[in-house]
């Protein structure tokens, strides 16, 4: 199950407001 | 750190996951770096409905340990939401199934603070501090606790 990062984080905000979900932002400088 | 599938249920269960990376996204981290004061890789923040910052991990941890933070940051999202009941039973796993991470005693205290935070009944308080005397007795936590013992 491996984690699905979003990197529209103006959509990812706006959907955990819609929805009452929190966010996990990771800000990172790992390999892609 | 992030490949463990422990983490990996954890943040997908709990979390919206958002990621910026320093250069392949590099607008998208300058951005929310500024805003959210971000100055180093990794930071990992846990971020409330609102987008506001309740938690937040600096640097590398090991699995166990990172896996408790997350929780930590998970608890105290519900914390500031006032929901005591549910902070309090996530403090609690945490300290159950990580007692030795350097985020349990932290737990310990909080779980101790929400249910007073909920019915203003100090016994929980108390309890802490009593609890701190037999775990976690040269932590910070336990010195902030010990003014509780009455």
């Amino acid at each position: 199950m491996a984690i699905k990062f979003r990197h529209d984080v103006d959509a990812v905000l706006a959907e955990a407001k819609k929805t009452g979900k929190p966010v996990l932002l990771d800000f990172s400088a790992a390999p892609m | 750190m992030w490949p463990d599938p422990r983490v990996e249920k954890f943040v997908n269960d709990n979390f919206l996951p958002a990621r910026v990376h320093v250069k392949d996204d590099s607008a998208l981290f300058q951005k929310y770096g500024e805003k959210y004061g971000a100055q180093w890789t990794p930071t990992i923040l846990g971020l409330d409905p609102d987008g506001v910052e309740r938690y937040r991990i600096e640097g590398f941890l090991p699995n166990d340990d990172f896996l408790a933070h997350l929780m930590l940051g998970r608890a105290q999202i519900a914390f500031a939401e006032k929901q005591w009941g549910e902070a309090e039973r996530r403090f609690r796993e945490i300290v159950e199934k990580f007692p030795d991470s350097d985020a349990a005693p932290e737990a310990l205290y909080w779980a101790g603070v929400a249910p007073y935070k909920g019915t203003n009944d100090p016994a929980s308080l108390k309890a802490t501090a009593k609890a701190f005397q037999q775990r976690y007795q040269y932590t910070t936590w336990a010195k902030k606790a010990s003014v509780w013992g009455g």
